[in-house]
């Protein structure tokens, strides 16, 4: 069963249509959900939480109609909002442990796992400060603890690297990862920087304007061909001729010329030509596909970091 | 803890994660739980001292009063304050009570967007909303009817009639805090809503007060007009409105003159009530979507 069935859903408010016959499967794992800010992530997650009903189509998470058995649902799902969310006049144990609670935790329960969602994140030592003198990586794992507090079977994410400085990225981005392999919970990951969620995610489903552009394997989508970077300080184009002459196909990228790696013999080939053109090699190196390079259409651009 | 590095604040501790696999109770619990917060918010527990002080400043007051109502008795065997009269004695620090902790339980999850911590949860938005309201209603409740009981054990040692009298003294307080809780209800229904449609506390506070104050005046200068003007206006002010409503359903002999439009301040009292939690449900239909 996958975890999370979408077809043919649609959501058209009066004045826009946030989501449009999106159709997508997705398998438990970690799930990147990538697309530009407005492209229909945060719509297509309160649908998922049965928090606002669909125009048309169907959607089912965790097995369940989350339009009909919203409650349910939510029981069983982590939510961890963009924005600011947290009260700064409360201790964050006692508030993670509130809301433990309201997601159906007894007392005792929610205040030993309140403790140890705060002791995952990193947030031990200073649980019993008061939110408001957190830094804004301390409250992003708050939110994060409370998202988790109550043993969800997934996670839904939604830009958990906002506001964060690049230490703290890349903290929060390991901690998603282990979630999802260690705590072996599904984690849904929004995000508009396809670089950053690329690494740790095991799928990636792409969206733009409530459309889907594709969602396949991170592994199915890295396991083409790798390309070799040339550059030359002199004759770039005389070089392209010269490799495009031996039945190379031949990019160009700035002042780098790139050629797919098809065996190891395309160095030779490549150290040949210029050789023989007798041009100042600066460099020949080995690049791999990145994921982002693998949405081509002109819209995913600004996607793109 | 390792001698290499000391722990700070981004260390991710490997201890291992537990599943839970215990009972998850439903959205019934869940609100239980809101409320149960709530009412505990309302008197400052499970917070920082500063958000005790006032809560404990005004049950302190009250008390004080309803001691002082106790002493007068004993020493003089004279009724000072009775159970009906007490909750409008207590009026002023009831109604600062109102606009301190109103805000306190609404604007803070408004103005912070906690709300979509709780709608992310098996708890619906009107849960939310009747969670908040009835919270209010039973702090302002146990407001006033906590020195009234304590008036009670006052009354039952003073009095002198044995155990009619006794009966007689519990009648009367079951009398005092029914109508507590009919002030409660007015009163918490109206805080609650003005509180939820400002998005600052001061000026939630400020707005309570206001709603209070402000159609105090309007009430005395109709009743000045005169005719059935007099036993009409005071439904327009919340504090005579109440106190109308005793006045019919007590059998009270002191206070307003609602000449033959006694069962009217009973239907307006309900029907602002109605309106009151309608709007308020409303107002959380919407809010921190």
């Amino acid at each position: 069963m996958a975890l999370i069935e979408i077809s043919g859903l649609t959501k058209r408010y009066p004045r826009v249509t946030a989501l449009d016959a999106l159709t997508v499967d997705v398998q438990s794992g970690i799930v990147g959900l990538v697309g530009a800010n407005g492209a229909g992530k945060s719509t297509l997650i309160k649908i998922l939480l049965g928090l606002v009903a669909p125009t048309t189509g169907q959607v089912r998470i965790l097995g369940l109609d989350p339009a009909r058995d919203g409650d349910q649902v939510r029981a069983r799902v982590g939510y961890m909002p963009e924005h600011d969310c947290l009260p700064p006049d409360l201790v964050a144990a006692e508030f993670v442990t509130h809301l433990a609670r309201v997601s159906g935790l007894p007392r005792a329960a929610a205040r030993e796992r309140a403790s140890e969602a705060l002791r995952h994140v990193g947030l031990y030592e200073e649980r019993y400060r008061q939110i408001g003198g957190y830094s804004t990586g301390m409250k992003q794992r708050v939110k994060l603890a409370q998202a988790l507090v109550h043993d969800p079977d997934l996670l839904l994410l939604d830009e958990p690297t906002n506001g964060l400085d690049p230490a703290g990225r890349e903290a929060m981005l390991t901690l998603i990862q282990r979630i999802g392999t260690e705590f072996n919970i599904s984690v849904v990951v929004c995000s508009h920087l396809l670089g950053e969620v690329e690494r740790i995610c095991d799928w990636l489903v792409a969206i733009d304007a409530g459309r889907l552009l594709r969602a396949d394997r991170v592994a199915a989508m890295t396991v083409q061909r790798d390309v070799l970077a040339i550059e030359v300080d002199e004759g770039t184009d005389e070089l392209a001729k010269g490799l495009a002459e031996l039945g190379l196909t031949v990019g160009r990228e700035a002042r780098l010329l790139l050629v797919p790696l098809e065996s190891d013999e395309t160095y030779d080939v490549i150290l040949g030509v210029v050789a023989a053109l007798d041009l100042p090699l600066h460099r020949l190196d080995q690049r791999r596909h990145r994921v982002a390079e693998l949405f081509t259409e002109p819209e995913v651009v600004d996607v793109v970091r | 803890m390792s001698s290499v590095e000391p722990a700070r604040a981004g260390v991710i501790h490997d201890l291992g994660y537990q599943r839970y696999t215990g009972p998850r109770l439903g959205r019934r619990y869940a609100t239980l739980s809101l409320y149960t917060h709530s009412l505990r918010t309302a008197f400052g527990l499970g917070r920082s001292g500063k958000a005790k002080v006032f809560p404990w400043l005004v049950v302190g007051l009250v008390f004080a009063v309803a001691i002082v109502a106790v002493v007068v008795r004993s020493q003089t065997n004279v009724v000072f304050i009775s159970y009906l009269q007490y909750p409008d004695t207590v009026g002023v620090p009831v109604l600062l009570f109102l606009a301190v902790v109103a805000p306190e339980l609404v604007c803070r999850d408004l103005r912070a967007h906690v709300l979509p911590l709780y709608f992310s949860r098996p708890i619906a938005r009107p849960d939310y909303a009747l969670a908040k309201l009835v919270a209010m209603v039973s702090a302002v409740w146990l407001l006033l009817a906590g020195p009234q009981l304590l008036i009670l054990l006052g009354g039952i040692f003073a009095q002198t009639g044995g155990w009619r009298g006794g009966w007689h003294e519990f009648t009367d307080f079951l009398g005092g805090v029914a109508y507590s809780g009919i002030t409660a209800v007015v009163y918490a229904s109206v805080a609650v809503l003005v509180a939820s449609l400002a998005s600052r506390r001061a000026l939630a506070a400020a707005a309570i007060v206001g709603t209070f104050l402000v159609t105090a005046p309007v009430v005395g200068v109709l009743s000045i007009v005169g005719g059935s003007l007099r036993e009409l206006a005071p439904v327009l002010n919340p504090v005579t409105l109440v106190g109308g409503v005793k006045r019919y359903l007590f059998h009270t002999k002191v206070g307003l003159d609602l000449g033959i439009y006694g069962p009217m301040y009973v239907a307006v009292a309900l029907a602002l009530v109605i309106v009151c939690t309608t709007l308020l449900l409303a107002r959380y239909r919407k809010a921190g979507a």
